[in-house]
């Protein structure tokens, strides 16, 4: 015989408005073991909490059934209530009529009925619930950044300030990301490397952090607290303890190849940095444009260093660290826009997308910062195209939020460095941020020309055909423009990063439709992801701009000292057990688990499994032939006896 | 006199009712006005139809006209707006309440009372083939769907017997529809006139029943179109230049003669690019003629530039300046090309108004895919066209 309560959530009118809650603790006051049944506006607030806790002990209740919310919502919540009445937390079940029922009916006598049966499958399920007990793992109190850009800086400096050691991966051969890239920062328009480069050298400095350049991640192992990772030194074939950047090496290189870093707007050296500031001041060499490594013959860079730093014969190397949590900050890429043919990118030369032209205003970039086109002159006039791929079914649907405001930036330096006439084609303009809609005035005022209508065409101009005519209807007035210019600037949607799909693999992440990486909860868990221990933050998660994106690393270096700040972690109890005396050592559950955690005792001939990694999903019982693995807290006895109970409906 | 305006939804409504769901998604980014090739010539603004729609606002009759349906603004828009479906809703609502324009009468008139829209007599539908090809029968496979352009226009008809000879090079067996079918419908559907394209619709679906028919050839991409989207899930239709390709491909047809180097430019229709997705076939066709030089004119493929003879467009007056197919012969001319290739009736018969009015046909011809293989095959089938036009 057990003693169940049952208190039926009314949560304001969620659930009271399609639910008869009164009728529903009517109904569970009547089935058999159920000795108090009460309904209740807000069982979550703390008279709620207390009601539950008094029929506790007046009634000696040993099972307790909550009829309210998702469990993902309060679970947590009322298994403290019932530990703290003296009751093993696992004899708490939930009842879920809210998401399952309230919010997906409008019918009250559908709700009603359906509410009843979910609660009467789970009285027959709580009669066998058991008390289970926690697991307490050891926590290693290291963490590790993956990205290099503004994200994973911040994030890395705020950890390893709380005296945390901190691994800080960066597949570049410099951290600093795409903000490395920028010449200036809206709306303040801030010098970029300015704010940057003081961090990029902190990150160097600090001796708390162990700087990972020219390495990605490449096997992920372990749990929450317990992270075992493989990061790929790539081979760098200069020694970089030796090597102590004097750059002769650089100027004597004759390999050329696509330099990345701007945008393959110019060539750089096999032998390189990216750009001056780059942290660590240490070159590397590109084997796809070094001449030795392409035809055999050179090493022009092993002669010219005094300091023998140049190793040709350096392979890939694999380095482990443990950590006990994770933050992701692997950034954006822009789309390629080149699919879009009618904005003839990659077509017509005077056609550029934003990076590039972050590069052109850069001081350190292929022009020395002045605004000169692929062919050398100067534009006479500039039409910047905003939502190029965003905003768009075809394509993106999300608003990349930050295109309107550089694209308003983009205008500002134009007009200071060059004397152009600049127009914006915009749909709308989102200057949402502090001090941004004032930017948004300062650029009108500098009289920057604004046509409200999507850039529709980009073609080659009929009458000069060096130059180019830009397309759209100036939906203000509704007249088709057709302007001539000499630059076009796409403004495209954000992307995630082309290798996103390996990083959630590895990270056991989940993505959007487009890939960037959900988090648990997009209001009140933005941060966290439904793998424990695995954080994220900046554009990985959604485009935003730099101080959204560094408000994020410092959310997310918090979340990951809630972790790594303990010691020791309580883990689920619901985990999977093995009876090895009906297992058929078939290994079905080794397959399908997607944590690693059942392997195979080859001594034995039976599976075993490692309840550090279990999250009880539950996968390897429902396969498991012989029924020899028991999901603790949803034993097969369990399972059939609330199904038991929903068949009676 | 008070300048105030004010929304009359249910005149929304009502456009919506009739079809024209998709108001609710537009944002008004002008990215279908600044893609429409009416807005560079003409004051019809669709995405100021658009905004009147939305807002039911008076005034919507000055520029509903204006749309030629080329799927051009569908296809970029951000929105996924079936702007199209609102189009025809629109006239639907509006032609209701007898706003229908004088040029656009005798067709819909011609549709009602003949089932064509040219005042065709509809027993000499067939006559144009003089008795020398069969009536589909049950065992034929396919049904050659002769749109009623091509039996009844003396330019197409051209197209018709070049098609037909060509049909009975290739080998399949096929025959020809009873002279008592009806248009296909589009234009008129494209008119608002759904009433009218039930009914003729109707008709077909019983003739097609009756016969057993599921696999059908048709010149027109405006037939194919229709076909494909409204008329169902039995049928199969292909459009003829996907029949010439696959037989040229399987080595069924042999084109013999050698063109010498003439350039060809070649228009993609949008009801068979845009709407129908076929851009290769008639491309492909073109390239398998010995000494053919094809030229792809700047706006081609997905991008193709419309004719302007969709959407009732070939029975409106435009005047001089503001013809689409004007702009597009002097895109064509630019290639270089001597010959102007498509495979649609419309825009066949619209290059042909236009090379004349603009005084080029002594630079420019206008060719049907059908007649150039044809001539690459050395078929002749040349011999006087009798006009079958009651008005014409």
């Amino acid at each position: 015989m057990s003693r169940i309560g049952v208190f039926v959530c009314h949560c304001g009118l969620n659930i009271a408005k399609t639910v008869c809650v009164g009728e529903l603790a009517h109904f569970a006051a009547g089935l058999p073991d159920v000795v108090v049944a009460k309904d209740y506006r807000f069982m979550c607030s703390t008279p709620g909490q207390d009601m539950i806790a008094n029929d506790m002990r007046e009634h000696r209740l040993d099972r307790v059934i909550v009829t309210a919310c998702s469990p993902l919502m309060h679970e947590h919540t009322f298994r403290k209530v019932i530990e703290k009445a003296g009751l093993n937390q696992y004899m708490l079940t939930i009842v879920n009529i809210r998401e399952q029922v309230s919010w997906v009916t409008g019918d009250v006598e559908e709700g009603t009925t359906k509410a009843k049966a979910l609660l009467n499958g789970a009285v027959y399920r709580a009669r066998l619930l058991a008390p289970l007990s926690s697991r307490v793992i050891d926590v290693n109190p290291d963490v590790m950044v993956v990205g290099g850009g503004i994200a994973g800086i911040q994030a890395a400096l705020e950890l390893a300030n709380t005296g945390k050691n901190v691994y800080l991966v960066e597949k570049n051969s410099t951290i600093g990301g795409h903000m490395a890239q920028f010449d200036k920062t809206f709306p303040t328009l801030d010098c970029s490397a300015c704010i940057l480069t003081p961090k990029m050298d902190a990150v160097l400095q600090h001796p708390n952090i162990t700087l990972l350049t020219y390495c990605e991640v490449s096997e992920v192992k372990g749990y929450v607290g317990n992270f075992d990772i493989t990061v790929r030194q790539k081979a760098r074939y200069v020694n970089h303890d030796k090597c102590n950047a004097c750059l002769a090496c650089t100027e004597k290189c004759p390999g050329k190849g696509i330099s990345d870093w701007d945008e393959g707007l110019v060539k750089r050296k096999a032998i390189h940095i990216p750009f001056p500031q780059a942290v660590p001041q240490r070159p590397v060499i590109d084997r796809d444009s070094c001449t030795y490594f392409l035809k055999g013959k050179c090493r022009l860079c092993e002669k010219v260093c005094e300091q023998k730093a140049i190793d040709f014969e350096q392979h890939d190397s694999f380095l482990n660290f443990k950590v006990g949590a994770v933050i992701v900050a692997t950034g954006y890429d822009l789309m390629d826009t080149r699919p879009l043919v009618q904005y003839g990118y990659g077509k017509y030369p005077g056609v550029y997308h934003a990076l590039e032209v972050e590069r052109l205003f850069n001081s350190a970039g292929p022009t020395s910062g002045k605004v000169t086109m692929r062919d050398g002159k100067e534009p006479q006039a500039i039409a910047i195209l905003h939502c190029i791929g965003s905003r768009d079914k075809n394509h993106y649907e999300h608003c990349s939020r930050v295109c309107c405001m550089y694209s308003l930036k983009f205008a500002h330096l134009f007009r200071e460095k060059t004397s152009a006439d600049v127009y914006q084609f915009y749909i709308d303009i989102r200057a949402a941020g502090k001090g941004y809609e004032e930017f948004y005035n300062r650029i009108i005022e500098e009289d920057v020309k604004f046509i409200r209508g999507k850039g529709t065409r980009v073609a080659p101009s009929v009458d000069e055909p060096e130059r180019l005519v830009v397309e759209a209807e100036d939906t203000i007035t509704g007249k088709f423009v057709r302007l001539p210019v000499d630059m076009v600037v796409l403004s495209p949607a954000m992307v995630p990063r082309n290798d996103y799909k390996e990083i959630a693999r590895l990270f056991n992440l989940s993505t959007d439709k487009y890939g960037f990486f959900m988090e648990r909860h997009p209001k009140l868990a933005p941060l966290s992801t439904m793998s424990e221990g695995i954080f994220i933050a900046g554009v990985c998660q959604s485009p935003k701009d730099i101080p959204d994106t560094v408000a994020q690393a410092n959310g997310a270096a918090a979340e990951a000292l809630t972790i790594v700040s303990r010691q020791k972690m309580e883990l689920e109890a619901t985990t999977a057990l093995i009876n090895p005396a009906s297992c058929c050592g078939c290994q079905n559950c080794v397959r399908v688990c997607p944590y690693g955690a059942p392997f195979f005792n080859e001594q034995k001939g039976v599976s075993e499994i490692n309840e550090a990694l279990c999250k009880g999903c539950g996968l390897c019982a429902s396969v498991c032939p012989s029924s020899a693995i028991i999901a603790r807290h949803f034993t097969n006895e369990q399972v059939l006896a609330e199904m038991e109970g929903l068949m009676e409906f | 006199m008070s300048q105030a305006i004010t929304p009359y939804l249910e005149m929304s409504q009502a456009i919506m009712e009739a079809g024209g769901e998709a108001l609710k998604k537009c944002y008004q980014c002008g990215t279908c006005s600044g893609t429409c090739p009416w807005t560079q010539i003409t004051h019809f603004n669709i995405r100021k139809l658009v905004r009147y729609g939305q807002l039911g606002f008076d005034g919507i009759e000055d520029f509903m006209w204006g749309c030629s349906t080329c799927k051009f603004c569908v296809d970029r828009c951000p929105r996924g707006v079936e702007i199209i479906d609102i189009v025809t809703a629109i006239r639907n609502v509006y032609s209701g309440g007898g706003l229908l324009p004088q040029s656009l009468r005798a067709f819909v008139g011609s549709l009602s009372a003949r089932g064509n829209p040219w005042s065709g007599d509809q027993t000499k539908r067939n006559d144009w083939a003089g008795q020398k090809y069969p009536l589909y029968a049950p065992e034929m496979e396919y049904l050659f769907w002769t749109c009623c352009t091509i039996c009844y226009d003396p330019r197409n008809v051209r197209i018709a017997k070049a098609t037909a000879a060509l049909l009975n090079e290739t080998g399949v067996s096929w025959g020809l529809p009873t002279v008592e079918v009806n248009c296909c419908g589009e234009s008129v559907r494209k008119v608002g006139d759904l009433d009218l394209f039930a009914r003729l619709k109707q008709k077909n679906l019983e003739y097609f029943q009756s016969q057993n028919i599921t696999k059908m050839i048709t010149v027109s991409p405006h037939c194919l179109a229709t076909f494909n989207k409204e008329y169902g899930e039995d049928y199969t239709v292909m459009h003829f230049t996907q029949l010439l390709d696959r037989q040229i491909k399987e080595g069924k047809l042999k084109p013999k003669k050698d063109f010498g180097g003439v350039k060809v430019t070649y228009h993609d229709p949008c009801y068979l690019g845009r709407h129908g997705g076929v851009y290769d076939p008639p491309r492909d066709v073109l390239k398998a003629i010995h000494g053919l030089e094809l030229l792809e004119m700047e706006r081609s493929r997905e991008q193709s530039m419309c004719c302007g003879g969709g959407g009732g467009g070939l029975w409106m007056e435009k005047l001089k300046g503001e013809r689409l197919s004007d702009l597009r012969v002097e895109e064509a001319l630019a290639t270089g090309a001597t010959v102007l290739a498509t495979a649609c009736p419309y825009c066949i018969t619209m290059f042909e108004d236009s090379i004349r009015t603009l005084n080029v046909d002594d630079k420019i011809a206008v060719k049907d895919i059908a007649e150039l293989l044809l001539e690459s095959m050395e078929i002749n089938i040349d011999e006087p066209v009798e006009d079958v036009c009651a008005t014409d």
